[in-house]
Parts: C-alpha cells; sequence; structure tokens
C-alpha cells in the first residue's frame, strides 16, 4: 500500500477536469477535478445518493445505455478524450471493464460466460478460448474451485464465486482499468474478504477503482480514496492520510460516523 | 365509547383470508369442470369416428365414409406457411419496438397500430384478403391467399410478445454485456434473445393454435375445397382445412354423416391442440434449464 512518505511512481491512468454530469435537467455531478494513478486502487466513498456509482460509469460511458445523459469537460484515459470522438464506446468498454453491484452473470454455463468477452472479438477458436478463460478464471482465483464444472450454469454458484465468475468475465477481454460498484455489498464476510484480496492482486497489473460504502474495506484495499458529497468531490488523498488526518472536517466527520 | 368501532380485529382479517381462499378454489375447480365437460363431450363424440382410415382417406362428396387426409394437411400446411411469412417480421417489428424505437410518441403510436390489428376481428381480415388477394391479385381462393391473410392475423401477436419478451430481460444482463464491449446488435443477438426465446416460443404455439383454430380468413381466402392430389404443395391450389371443413359439412349438409365428421373432425383439433401445447410446455422446460 502507498504511504505518503513514497513518492507516487505511477503514471496518471485516468484523468476527470471539470467534469459535470446531468440527467435532463437534473445536475448529477459538478466540478469534478481528480487523477487516478495506473495500477492502483482508487476508493470512491460518500453517502447514498452523492453520485459516486455515476461518476465511476461516466469512465466506460455504460449508463448511456440506458439514458440520455449530458457530460462536460474532459475525462481522459491515456491522455485521450473518452467523450469528444478520441476513442468509440465499444473500445473504451473493452478497455474499461466493469463489475456490478449486484452479481449479474448470464444464465449460462461458467466457461461461456467467461468466454462471452473474447467471442464478441472474434475470438472463436476453440484450444484459445480455453486458455483465455483458464486465465480469467485463474486471475479471478475461481479456477481450483469450477474447473471440474465448467460446463455448469452460472446460476448454481454461491453469491461469492458469482461475482468472482464476473470479475473474470471482465478479466478475459484484458482490460486496462477495472470499475467496481460497490462489488461485496451482496456478499457475506468471508466472500468479500476473498474478493478484497483479488484486488490487490489484481492491481499489480490493472488500475482499479471501486466505490464502497464500507470505510473498513477502502481502507483496507485502496491507495487512493475520494470523499464525494452531494456531487462534488470533497477531497481527494492517499488512503492513509484521509483516514487520518484528512483536510476537511466534513471527511472526518463522515468517516468517524457522525454523518451519513 | 367506542372511537374506533371501524378497526377489524386481526381475527376477522384472518376468517376473510380463509373465506377468500376458498371461493378462489371453488371457482377455478368449476372452471376446470366446465373445460373437461367439454372436452369429454367433443371427445366422447368425436371417439366412434376416429378410425385410421378416417384420417387417412380422401373426403367424400355426397356419400358417407369419407376422411379428412388433406385437411389435416391443409391445416399444417397453412399454420406453418403463415408462420414463415409473420415469423420474421413480427420478430423484426417487436425487436424494434423494445430495443431501437425508444420512448415516446412514435413508439405509442406504432403500438396502438399494432394493438389495433391484434383486436381487428378475423372477419375484416378475411374480406380484406380476399379483396387484396384473391380478387385483385387474382390468385383465386389458394393456399397463398390464405397464407398471406392468416399472418396478417399472427403478425401482431408475435410482435408484441417479443415486445414483452424482451422487456423482461434483466438490465443488469444487459449491462454485463455492454460493459464487456459488446455493440448493441450483440447483445440483442447473444443475451436478449437467447433469454426471450422461451417467452417467444410460448407466444408462437399460441399464435399457431389459433391460426390452425381460424375459419372465417380461410373460408374466404383458401376456400372450401381441396386440391385431388395428396399432398399437393402448390400455393396456387385451394386448401380447406380442419376448421373450415367442420364448418363446412354441417352447414351445407349434402353428406349423410356429416354430424359423423364434424364430429371426427372436432376431436382430432382439440387432439391436435392439447399435443401442441403440451410439447410447448416441455420445450420450455427444456429451453430454461439451457438458459437460466
Amino acid at each position: 500500500m502507498l504511504s505518503p512518505k513514497t513518492p507516487e511512481t505511477k503514471p496518471v491512468k485516468l484523468s476527470v477536469k471539470d467534469v459535470a454530469f446531468s440527467y435532463g435537467e437534473k445536475k448529477i455531478l459538478d466540478a469534478l477535478t481528480l487523477d487516478i494513478h495506473a495500477e492502483r486502487v482508487t476508493a470512491i466513498i460518500g453517502p447514498s445518493g452523492c453520485g459516486k456509482s455515476t461518476f465511476l460509469k461516466c469512465f466506460n460511458r455504460i449508463h448511456e445505455v440506458t439514458t440520455a445523459v449530458k457530460v462536460s469537460g474532459d475525462m481522459l484515459i491515456d491522455g485521450v478524450d473518452i467523450y469528444k470522438g478520441g476513442i468509440d464506446e465499444i473500445d473504451l468498454r473493452r478497455r474499461v471493464g466493469m463489475v456490478f453491484q449486484k452479481p449479474n452473470p448470464f444464465p449460462k454455463s461458467i466457461y461461456e460466460n467467461v468466454a462471452f468477452g473474447p467471442r464478441l472479438f472474434g475470438v472463436n477458436d476453440k484450444v484459445t478460448l480455453d486458455v483465455l478463460v483458464e486465465d480469467a478464471l485463474r486471475k479471478a482465483a475461481l479456477w481450483d474451485e469450477v474447473k471440474d464444472r465448467l460446463k455448469e450454469s452460472a446460476s448454481g454458484m454461491s453469491g461469492g464465486q458469482q461475482q468472482r465468475l464476473c470479475i473474470a468475465r471482465a478479466l478475459a477481454v484484458g482490460p486496462e482499468v477495472l470499475l467496481m460498484d460497490e462489488p461485496c455489498s451482496a456478499l457475506d464476510p468471508i466472500a468479500t474478504s476473498k474478493i478484497e484480496e483479488l484486488i490487490m492482486e489484481l492491481k499489480e497489473s490493472l488500475t482499479i477503482v471501486i466505490v464502497t460504502h464500507n470505510m473498513q474495506q477502502a481502507a483496507r484495499v485502496s491507495d487512493y480514496t475520494a470523499f464525494f458529497w452531494l456531487g462534488r468531490l470533497v477531497e481527494m488523498d492517499l488512503t492513509e492520510r484521509i483516514f487520518t488526518t484528512p483536510r476537511e472536517r466534513m471527511t472526518e466527520d463522515y468517516i468517524t460516523g457522525r454523518f451519513g | 365509547m367506542r372511537a374506533i368501532a371501524t378497526l377489524r380485529s386481526p381475527s376477522r382479517a384472518k376468517h376473510v383470508d380463509k373465506l377468500m381462499r376458498g371461493v378462489l378454489w371453488v371457482i377455478a375447480l368449476g372452471f376446470i369442470l366446465v373445460l373437461a365437460v367439454f372436452v369429454g363431450a367433443i371427445l366422447h363424440q368425436g371417439w366412434p369416428v376416429l378410425r385410421l382410415d378416417f384420417l387417412t382417406r380422401m373426403p367424400e362428396t355426397l356419400e358417407a365414409g369419407g376422411g379428412i387426409k388433406p385437411q389435416i394437411f391443409n391445416s399444417i400446411y397453412l399454420v406453418l406457411l403463415s408462420l414463415g411469412f409473420s415469423l420474421p417480421i413480427g420478430l423484426g417489428a417487436g425487436v424494434y419496438m423494445a430495443e431501437y424505437a425508444g420512448k415516446g410518441r412514435t413508439l405509442n403510436f406504432f403500438r396502438l397500430c399494432i394493438e389495433t390489428l391484434a383486436a381487428t376481428p378475423s372477419i375484416v381480415l378475411a374480406l380484406f384478403g380476399m379483396i387484396v388477394f384473391v380478387q385483385t391479385l387474382g390468385w383465386s381462393f389458394s393456399i397463398r391467399s390464405g397464407a398471406l391473410t392468416l399472418a396478417l392475423l399472427n403478425i401482431p401477436v408475435i410482435t408484441r410478445v417479443t415486445e414483452v419478451s424482451l422487456m423482461g430481460v434483466p438490465r443488469e444482463l444487459k449491462e454485463a454485456s455492454y460493459g464487456l464491449g459488446a455493440t448493441k446488435l450483440q447483445t440483442i443477438l447473444k443475451v436478449a434473445l437467447p433469454y426471450a426465446a422461451t417467452g417467444i416460443l410460448t407466444g408462437l404455439v399460441l399464435t399457431a393454435g389459433r391460426a390452425f383454430g381460424e375459419s372465417a380468413i380461410l373460408v374466404f381466402t383458401a376456400g372450401t375445397n381441396t386440391s385431388a392430389i395428396f399432398p399437393d404443395f402448390r400455393l396456387t391450389v385451394p386448401g380447406e382445412t380442419l376448421s373450415v371443413h367442420l364448418w363446412y359439412v354441417t352447414s351445407d349438409g349434402t353428406l349423410p354423416d356429416a354430424r359423423e365428421i364434424a364430429a371426427g373432425t372436432a376431436a382430432v383439433m382439440i387432439l391436435v391442440l392439447l399435443i401442441l401445447n403440451l410439447s410447448v410446455r416441455f420445450l420450455d422446460r427444456a429451453i430454461r434449464r439451457r438458459t437460466r
């Protein structure tokens, strides 16, 4: 974990400059500016309805699927703007994977769930798919549990396994960034700790942004923490500083449970 | 003083609950009874006629002892042909309405059109089909006139069933697909349609059942005669179906055994519909096991 004494060595992966975001007339996010570093875990915390999930979804434009939205300002991945024609949303979503709040495996076999992404991009060769599926399941620490029942339906798995399957599915297309929207909120403590271990392993090669309601989780897994309130960024810093010496009074009140 | 006398006591609510359960049970039982008597009567009357040669002989026009072989063939042939026309159109329209049309006035207008078409009495479609296909295009009473008019009956139902089934696909699944970089078409083909398949299939079979039993449309477009050749796959020959035959023999009255033939035909139709509905249950369960 990054500490205040060691300087940041990783480049900026995602950069947000003066971003505002609205559904119709309703402004959800406003005046956001922050940087997210590669191969670090950035946690986003804040009370319900503060816009943190919405913010997460901006990074892969998944909100566009269901709602007409307006985004202003700059959102960059590796210096390329993701809204102003630098990259289309299909390529973006392959590079920026997402894990949702509720495990949402497809009603298909375990194997087909993981193979779904590679198949979209034209990989149909059995040998290649086998390798990709095994690799993704190993990365998601699920291989040993499911290697003998790859043909079985994913709906027969436990909630924690389903969520790790969803992570494997996201990993199978080789993303650079993984967005996680409260990935443990539907899981028991044991399943949660498995996901947290996984996050620590995955950040070796991925940029991870995680929205969480769980302060301990943010403290355990993240390098940076951003605190959102009413659609604005109150404070972002190294997780260690946020949880020990926050600059803003509001941040302190929130993480100590005085409001929220 | 009893200030809140109108409040019901919990025990009374429980009694009402029990009573209602009983009432609903009796209604259900009564309905099943009516159905059983109805089907039983048809099968009972038809049973003596249901011999193999009744199913495999050509019909007679003046003497007793005719069969319904060509009518069985025509019924199945017309249903399949009409589904062949209406399935691509209905499926396409349903996918458009559920996934592409967006919300708003245009969609509501489309939906109104479809619902009106679905509610159009079949005799209206029958006369429309007769004017357009039989007379204007000069196709006379033929399989093609019948199949196309029957397709008009099917299209709105298939469209609506497809739309409703697609609406029932959980948003989470679509998000998962888009989140992996799938395009809209990929998401529809690989996630939404497979999930909606059981619903669409059920609707399709109900549509087939309705088309199978339809008479008004076919009296005016496919005619009340059959080809002398069997099996005759030509689209230009007239094609009397089972339900049309049922109506024709009882109303025309040249056959001495019209009553028996009608009873046998009705029994065959009921049995076919029963088998159709049972096979759908079976198929539905098989698909559900594989996709959910």
